[in-house]
This record gives structure tokens, C-alpha cells and sequence, in this order.
């Protein structure tokens, strides 16, 4: 009975669990804490099933669970995943078990309605990636938003109303487009059922403009150039853990957007415009890059990073029209699909390190500014030291997973048209050049100031939180093969499904 | 339709809670003579006991396929039982938000039980309505009753020029539509919705005074919606009226408005629907546009809400105006649902206001969140409804007219709707980060009666439990418009 709602319960544990935080009450933090512990931990456990019983080599949805919702509406309570949705899912789990950690004593106000906000987040953030249904997917994808807005507006920084605000109007503004392509071909199709939507046929003209629907949904959740405005103002005015959550997930749900509805959906519409994918998705790794390059806050930077970083899941994703339109061969493609993944599941796992380090340091000195640090290594030396791995891996050093989603990507680029491999290259200096940069203003040469004297090394707490996280990424780095087993199926399958046509004649 | 005494008769049971509610509101009237201060607060009492059996007696009518009764004039049918009850409900809802607010500020008096009981059977009759002269004998005992109540404090100058206002513009209005039914008449030669429609059927729907009869019509049904450009009285009778009297104005006389277009254009005017229907798009959209732009200019939380209806009458216009009965089906799921909200967001207002306070300014809810963590948590739910967000109630009312819309091929229309709906997005969300991010400026305890509370926290999580199961509901409203 367990087994066969395993989805639903990964969705409704931390949802449920959140709701019994917030009903403690204000002012007791400590049992908060502890059951917020719990229901993370008891996810991440549920999480890990999910995992063993996989069954890779199958593109098939798993886990299925499908019930009858809104009989009326024809939409059902339908959930699946497969080797696309697991990863982020196990990353999901993983990450807010560390924000739970991580926030243990540096939340200043209302810690239990904190953990509770991230908790909800996470069930709704499960329920993207596993929910089969388009009504569903959109409900999560649209109900999300609200801890979000909560979050980074009770405890954001100075100008977290702003902030809240226009990441909420944005993302919203594009979800609505979605929402019409959703229900146009609900009328088509008779179903909101995502698999029928991946059957049906359309023609051009219609998956077009489903096409660009989607493009307004998934591209500012990306977020692409130009639309990724909000990221740098909402990353810096969160608290880390929204941060963390921001940069490592919901990041990653545009992308997953683009791989399961905008490709398998509306093909052909993605034959026709994957120019405007690759060129943005360039833009946004070299202007961005350059951008990047000019910041004088670190959270800042580490945002302007993201953006560039992301352009690699949407090149990856892109890409593969090119490689058949230039070699007229479907080797590649593949390959830049899975780079896309990888480097959504590192992303996740480097940026939030990236975040949590930042907030380390914030917590102790109150800035965010790189001026205000200098020769942290003298006083944090343990710290300096994951600080400076997770710099490494976010320039895409080998061995970290930083350099195997990048390398596929622009392994794949290679064989569309050099020069957009050559451009997507650009980030290996640029990413360097920046990330190293920050490391060097703000860990090395010497003690600049009496805060940074006064600094005290990594707690218990924090070094667990940093030591998962580097475990993860020195995983993925030196050994993808496990990840990359269970995606592969899919990305296989998904491979034949963007070079179908869909258009009847 | 021959008229016979026996006939009458048996009609008369079709009608048993008009009936039993016209002779409950008359006897409440008359006890009200008899009590003194100290007992006035039974009146309130009589009255939501009276609405609740008149509520039972309605949802216990057989009820199958469409009935007409009393010599043509009375039409029971679902989608009649269904508004019946809904507004008995809230109407009873409403009475028990206000019972408090009324005692705290001294002005309990018995004229606000039995005008807003006259009106519920203004609405009853109107929703029932299968004749022009029904229809306006409803609507006028509905809108009598409103400007009275409007006005009925006496000590304050604001509420008594609202009730101007809105008597003399209400006036016009109804004789706009008195003028547009007179027309259908002259052309058809029938009073009778049913034979008007027959007339229309056979071949006097291309006739130009049916189209001149029709704007008319338009003008009184878009007035009493609220719909741009006939909205300018929404705002002032909002802000101007004691909170309870908009409350009451915000809530059931919206379904009425919906039951007085249904009668009007689907089933009287069926056969002009692409005429009224080009009209109503014009409606439509400057209601949706002028109520969430306007909407974020306004300070005061009464006036915010009610360029707010203006902005959901718009929705709802979007929906009948598909033509389908789906459409129909969608803008009666989307009525109901919104006057369940509305009744919840001005039922907070009632409830933080005390004597000699009215919290109905935006900065009142400042730090509500701090004051009282499940009040604000229940505001934020009607706010995130009324955005459209899942997973309250107001996603799906807007997902059901978008589909009616998208389904008639008006795909523009859905999308200047939902863009709308993103501006109108910033003024809700405005009020969420008063009361969750902003740190209170008053610290008063919140008062309110036990089932005041009670109420108030059933309202909002029927809200969040519509929008998690919304099959039942939406399956209501189906039967109710095949």
C-alpha cells in the first residue's frame, strides 16, 4: 500500500508536516525545529525507495499513481516519474533537508512559520516534477509561488517587498500564457492528460504560439536573457534559504518545463525556433557571463552565475536540431540532452553551496558586499577551503560536477557549428574569471578589516551542511555514471520525441 | 398558459419560500415594534432562522426540468434552486457578520434585518422570474431595499449622499431597462420571456428595434452588475455605506444580477446572441481593465474591493457572453464562488473593526499576521482566491470561463483577461505584505463574537476546501445549465 503512493506521500509529507509546524504556534521554536527535522529527514527517506526501486533502461512513467480529481474538467489526480523527474526530485528532498540544517539558528523572527513556508515549498515543488496531468502540474506549478512570496518577503532583506513583488508578477505573468496553451489544447484534445498532449497532433501555426507560451512560462522561471531581472533582486533580498531554494530548484523547473511539455508537445514549433533558444541561451552565457564579472555584491554574482549557468540546460536542450540540420546524423543529441540534466543537477548542487557560503559569511559579518572581506582564509580556514571547492566546481573544474554538464553541452555544440561551441566555451574563462576572482577579493591576501579578524571557523552544523554538499558534488563530478544511468532511458526517448513531426498533412 | 384557479393554486407551492420568507420578513417587521434595545439583537437571530428554513424549504423542492407557474409569471428551475439557496446562505452569513459590527457601533436596529430580508426576496423573486414584469417587480424590491439600507444611519452625512447617489443613478438605470423591455414588447407583442424567444425564433431576431430593446437591456443589466462604463456608483456606495450595508451590497444582490442576465439574454434573448454578446466584449473588457488598474490606485480597502468586482464582474460577463452552455455553466460557478470570497473579505473588515473604528483603510491590516496569525492566514486565502491562484477557488472559476472562452475561439478575449488579472495580481498581493510583512500599527485585541469567528473561518476554508475539491460545485452548476 506504502509503495503505491509514494509520490503522493513525498508530495503531501512535508505539505501536511509544514501545516503541523505552522500550528505550533509562534515562540516555540525548539519543538518546531525538531519536527521540521523530522519531516525533512522523513522525505529525504521516502525519497530514497524512489531511487532503489527505479527501474532504469525504461522510458515508461513509474510510480504511477492516477485517481480521478475533477471528473467534469476531465483532469485527474495523475503522478509519474521517470529518469527526467527523479533526479531533481532526490535533489529537491536533499536540499531542503540541508535548509533545515542550515537555518537551525540564524533565522532572526518566526523560525517555525520559516520552516514551514520551506516545507509546503517542497511538497508543491515534488508535485511539479511528478504531476503527469497539465491541470495539476499547473496547480503546483502556480501554488508554489505562494510560500515563495512569503519567504523572501517576511525575511528578506531591505528591499524584500520589491523583490517579492516582481518575482512574483513575473513569474505569474508567464504562467498565465501557459495556463491558456494548457487549456487550448485541453479543448483539442478532450484531456489534460500531458501524454495525450504529447500524442496529439498540431499544426505548426498552433504549436507555435503553444510554443511561445511556453517559452514565456519556462524561460523567466529559467530565467533567460531578457526576462531574468527579477533573479538578481530576489536572490540578493531572500534569506539564504530562500536562495538556496531559488537558485537549486525552482531555477531548475523551467528547464524541466522545456524538457517535458515544450519539446514532446510542440516538436516541430521547437524545430522552427530553436534559433531564438540558442541564440538567448548564448547571450545569457556570455553577456551574462560579462555581467557577472562587474558585480560588487557576492549574492549578486552568485545570481548573474546561475543565469549564465542555465544557459548551458537551454543550449543543451536546444541544440539538437542543429546537429541533425548540420551533420544530418541524430548522434549528439542525446548527449546534449543529458548535459542539460547533469548540469541542472550540479547547478543545484553547487549554486546552493555557493548561496549557503555567502550566508556563512553573512551571518557573521551582516554584508554581502566583497568589499567588506578580504583574507577570510586566515580566520576560516576550514571554510575557505569548501568555499573554494565549490568556486572550483562552479568554474567547471573536472572532477567536479560542475565540468560534466558543461563538457557534454559543449561536446554536443561541437557538432551542430563550432562557433557555438566556441561561444558556450567562453563560460571556461568568463566562470573562472568571475567565480575565481570572487575567491581571491574575498578569501585570499590578507585580513582587511577587524570583522574579518573577529571571524570564527564552521560550527558542527554548518560543516555538516557544506561537507553533504561537497560529498555530492565531488560525486557527481567523479563518478556521473549512476545519474546518468537513470536518466538515459529517457533522454533517449525524449530524443525521438523532438524529432518527430506532429504536423498532420 | 391558461389561468385557472387550480393552476394558481398548485403554483403556489412552486413559490412556498417567496411565500414563507415575505410573511417571515412582515412578522419580523411587526415584533421589531414591540421589542426593546435590550431584546433587538432577536431580531437578527429571527431573521438568519428565517432564511435558513426559507433556504431548506427551496432546496427541498422537486425539482425537474424547468417549471412555470402562476399564470406564466414564475419559473422554477436548477439553476433557480441552486441560486435560491446559495444566496439564503449567504444572505443568513452576512446577517451573523453583521449582528456584531451593528451592536459595537450602537446601531442595531431592527431596519437592517427586514430590509435585507425584502431584499433576499427581491433577489428570489428576480431569480425566478420568467416574465419582464417579474423581473423588474424583483429587481426594483431588491434595489428599493439597497438604497434604503444604504442610508439607514442616519447620523452619517456619507452614507446618506452614497444613497442619493445611488438611488438616482439606480433609478436611471432601471428605467433604461424598463425602456429597453417596453421596446421588446412593442416588437414581439409578449411580456412572457418564453414567447419573446419564440417571437425571436421565428424571424424577428434581425428586426432592428429588438437590437435597439437589447442595448437598453445591456445598459440596466451592465448597471446593476457593476460593469464599466455603468460602474461609476460601485465605488462611492462601497466606501460611502456602513461596512455591513456593503457587505450585504457585495454579496447576494451579485447573484441576482446574474439570475436578472440569464433570464434576460440566454432565455429571453437566446436567438440575439451574437448582438448582445459583441456588446458585452466591450463590457467586458473595460471592466476587467478599468477595475484592476483603478483598483491600485485606492487606499481605502472598501474602494479597493470594489474596483475589485468591477474587475470580477468583467470575469463574469466573459463567461455568459461565450453563448455556450458551458460559458453559462462557468460564469455561475464563478458568481457564486466570488460572492463566497467577497462575503469573506468584508466579513475581516467587519470583524477588526470596533467602536468608533472602522479598519476598512489598506494600512489597517498592517502586521495582521502578528496580531492574530489565523486571521491573517484566512484574509490571505480570499486575497490568493481573488487573485486566481491555485489551489483556491477563484483558480477554477477563472479556468472555467478561460475554457468557455477559448472553446468559442475568442482567444484574444482570454488573453487580455488573464493579463488583467496579473495587474490585478500587485493589489492583492498588496494586502498580503501588509499583513505579513509590515509590522502592526495597531495593537488592539481583535474582538468578534464566538460565532463570528466560527463563521468567518468556515467561509475561508470553504474557499481552500472548493479549491482542492472543486467537482462538487462544478458539477452543481453543470445540472443547474444543461
Amino acid at each position: 500500500m506504502l509503495a503505491g503512493h509514494l509520490l503522493s506521500m513525498l508530495i503531501w509529507l512535508p505539505i501536511v508536516g509544514g501545516f503541523a509546524v505552522m500550528a505550533l504556534g509562534t515562540g516555540r521554536d525548539t519543538p518546531a525545529k525538531w519536527l521540521s527535522l523530522l519531516v525533512a529527514s522523513a522525505t529525504l527517506a521516502l525519497s530514497v525507495p524512489l531511487y532503489q526501486d527505479f527501474r532504469t533502461g525504461t522510458a515508461a512513467m513509474q510510480f504511477v499513481e492516477r485517481v480521478a480529481w475533477i471528473p467534469s474538467l476531465n483532469s485527474q489526480f495523475y503522478l509519474g516519474i521517470d529518469g527526467i523527474s527523479l533526479p531533481l526530485i532526490l535533489l529537491t528532498t536533499f536540499t531542503t533537508l540541508l535548509i533545515v540544517i542550515a537555518g537551525w539558528t540564524n533565522v532572526a523572527k518566526r523560525l517555525g512559520e520559516y520552516f514551514a513556508a520551506f516545507l509546503i515549498l517542497e511538497g508543491l515543488m515534488i508535485g511539479v516534477f511528478a504531476a503527469l496531468d497539465g491541470i495539476l502540474f499547473y496547480v503546483f506549478w502556480e501554488a508554489m509561488l505562494i510560500p515563495m512570496f512569503i519567504i523572501i518577503g517576511v525575511w528578506g532583506g531591505p528591499r524584500r517587498v520589491y523583490a517579492t513583488i516582481k518575482f512574483f508578477l513575473y513569474t505569474f505573468i508567464g504562467s498565465v500564457l501557459l495556463l491558456i496553451a494548457l487549456i487550448y489544447m485541453y479543448l483539442k484534445s478532450g484531456s489534460y492528460d500531458l501524454g495525450v498532449f504529447q500524442r496529439m497532433p498540431l499544426s505548426l501555426t498552433e504549436q507555435t504560439f503553444i510554443f511561445l507560451a511556453f517559452f514565456a512560462a519556462f524561460a523567466v522561471k529559467v530565467p533567460m536573457w531578457p526576462v531574468h531581472t527579477w533573479l538578481p533582486d530576489a536572490h540578493v533580498e531572500a534569506p539564504t534559504g530562500g536562495s538556496v531554494v531559488l537558485a537549486a530548484i525552482m531555477l531548475k523547473m523551467g528547464g524541466y518545463g522545456f524538457l517535458r511539455l515544450s519539446l514532446p508537445i510542440v516538436p516541430d514549433a521547437s524545430r522552427e525556433l530553436d534559433w531564438l533558444m540558442i541564440a538567448l541561451s548564448l547571450i545569457a552565457v556570455v553577456y551574462i557571463g560579462f555581467v557577472a564579472l562587474a558585480q560588487q555584491d557576492m549574492k549578486k554574482l552568485i545570481a548573474y552565475s546561475s543565469i549564465a549557468h542555465m544557459g548551458f540546460v537551454t543550449l543543451g536542450s536546444f541544440i539538437g536540431y542543429r546537429i541533425l540540420a548540420h551533420s544530418g546524423a541524430t548522434a549528439g543529441i542525446q548527449m546534449g540532452l543529458d548535459g542539460a540534466m547533469v548540469q541542472m543537477i550540479s547547478h543545484g548542487l553547487v549554486s546552493g553551496a555557493m548561496f549557503l557560503c555567502v550566508g556563512v559569511m553573512y551571518d557573521r559579518v551582516h554584508s554581502r558586499e566583497i568589499s567588506a572581506y578580504g583574507g577570510v582564509v586566515n580566520t576560516m580556514p576550514i571554510f575557505a577551503s569548501f568555499m573554494v571547492l565549490f568556486s572550483l566546481a562552479n568554474s567547471g573544474l573536472p572532477g567536479t560536477s560542475g565540468f560534466v554538464g558543461e563538457f557534454l553541452v559543449i561536446l554536443a555544440s561541437f557538432r551542430a557549428n563550432v562557433w557555438y561551441a566556441f561561444l558556450a566555451g567562453t563560460t571556461l574563462v568568463l566562470g573562472a574569471a568571475y567565480t575565481l576572482w570572487l575567491v581571491k577579493r574575498v578569501i585570499f591576501g590578507a585580513v582587511t578589516n577587524d570583522k574579518v579578524a573577529a571571524l570564527e571557523d564552521l560550527n558542527g552544523r554548518e560543516f555538516l551542511v557544506l561537507g553533504l554538499l561537497a560529498a555530492a558534488v565531488l560525486l557527481v563530478g567523479l563518478w556521473p555514471a549512476p545519474l546518468l544511468e537513470v536518466m538515459q532511458a529517457s533522454t533517449r526517448h525524449l530524443v525521438q520525441q523532438l524529432l518527430a513531426t506532429k504536423i498532420v498533412p | 398558459m391558461s389561468f385557472s384557479a387550480a393552476n394558481f393554486n398548485a403554483g403556489l407551492a412552486y413559490a412556498r419560500p417567496e411565500i414563507f420568507l415575505g410573511i417571515a420578513a412582515c412578522a419580523i417587521l411587526l415584533l421589531d415594534l414591540l421589542l426593546t434595545d435590550a431584546q433587538r439583537h432577536w431580531i437578527g437571530v429571527l431573521a438568519v432562522l428565517s432564511l435558513l428554513i426559507t433556504a431548506l424549504l427551496a432546496a427541498g423542492q422537486p425539482v425537474s426540468g424547468r417549471i412555470i407557474a402562476l399564470g406564466g409569471m414564475f419559473e422554477l428551475d436548477r439553476m433557480a434552486q441552486v441560486l435560491k439557496v446559495v444566496s439564503l446562505l449567504i444572505v443568513a452569513l452576512v446577517f451573523i457578520y453583521s449582528t456584531d459590527y451593528l451592536r459595537r457601533r450602537a446601531i442595531l436596529k431592527g431596519e437592517y434585518y427586514v430590509l435585507g430580508l425584502f431584499a433576499t426576496l427581491g433577489i428570489l423573486v428576480l431569480i425566478s422570474a420568467a416574465n419582464l414584469i417579474t423581473v423588474y417587480l424583483g429587481l426594483e424590491l431588491m434595489s428599493l431595499c439597497l438604497y434604503a439600507m444604504v442610508a439607514f444611519d442616519r447620523e452619517s452625512g456619507k452614507a446618506a449622499e452614497s444613497a442619493i447617489k445611488f438611488f438616482v443613478l439606480g433609478s436611471m438605470a432601471s428605467g433604461t431597462l424598463l425602456y429597453g423591455m417596453s421596446i421588446l414588447y412593442g416588437v414581439t407583442g409578449s411580456l412572457q420571456l418564453s414567447e419573446i424567444a419564440a417571437a425571436l425564433h421565428n424571424g424577428l431576431a434581425a428586426n432592428v428595434g429588438i437590437l435597439f430593446g437589447i442595448a437598453f437591456i445591456i445598459v440596466g443589466v451592465g448597471f446593476k452588475f457593476g460593469a464599466v462604463p455603468f460602474h461609476m456608483w460601485i465605488p462611492d456606495v462601497y466606501e460611502g455605506s456602513p461596512t455591513c450595508v456593503t457587505l450585504f451590497i457585495g454579496s447576494a444582490p451579485k447573484i441576482g444580477a446574474f439570475a436578472l442576465a440569464m433570464r434576460l439574454l440566454p432565455e429571453g434573448l437566446g436567438f440575439s446572441q451574437p448582438d448582445w454578446s459583441q456588446m458585452l466584449v466591450v463590457l467586458a473588457v473595460l471592466s476587467l481593465a478599468i477595475g484592476n488598474v483603478v483598483a491600485i490606485a485606492q487606499s481605502n480597502l472598501k474602494r479597493m474591493l470594489a474596483y475589485s468586482t468591477i474587475s470580477h464582474v468583467g470575469f463574469i460577463l466573459l463567461g455568459i457572453l461565450s453563448g455556450t452552455a458551458q460559458g453559462y455553466q462557468a460564469a455561475m460557478f464563478y458568481t457564486i464562488t466570488y460572492v463566497i470570497v467577497a462575503t469573506g473579505s468584508f466579513g475581516m473588515i467587519l470583524l477588526l473593526s470596533r467602536q468608533g473604528f472602522e479598519a476598512d483603510m489598506l494600512t489597517d491590516f498592517k502586521g495582521l499576521n502578528v496580531r492574530s496569525p489565523w486571521f491573517a492566514g484566512l484574509m490571505a486565502i480570499h486575497m490568493f482566491s481573488l487573485t486566481g491562484l491555485p489551489p483556491f477557488v477563484g483558480f477554477w472559476a477563472k479556468l472555467g470561463v478561460l475554457q468557455a472562452v477559448l472553446s468559442v475561439n475568442d482567444t484574444w478575449l482570454a488573453v487580455v483577461a488573464v493579463l488583467f488579472s496579473v495587474v490585478g495580481a500587485f493589489f492583492y498581493l498588496r494586502v498580503v505584505k501588509l499583513m505579513y510583512f509590515d509590522e502592526p500599527t495597531d495593537v488592539a485585541v481583535i474582538g468578534g463574537s464566538v460565532l463570528m469567528r466560527t463563521m468567518l473561518s468556515t467561509n475561508a476554508l470553504v474557499v481552500f476546501a472548493l479549491g482542492m475539491v472543486p467537482s462538487a460545485l462544478l458539477v452543481l452548476c453543470q445540472r443547474a445549465l444543461p
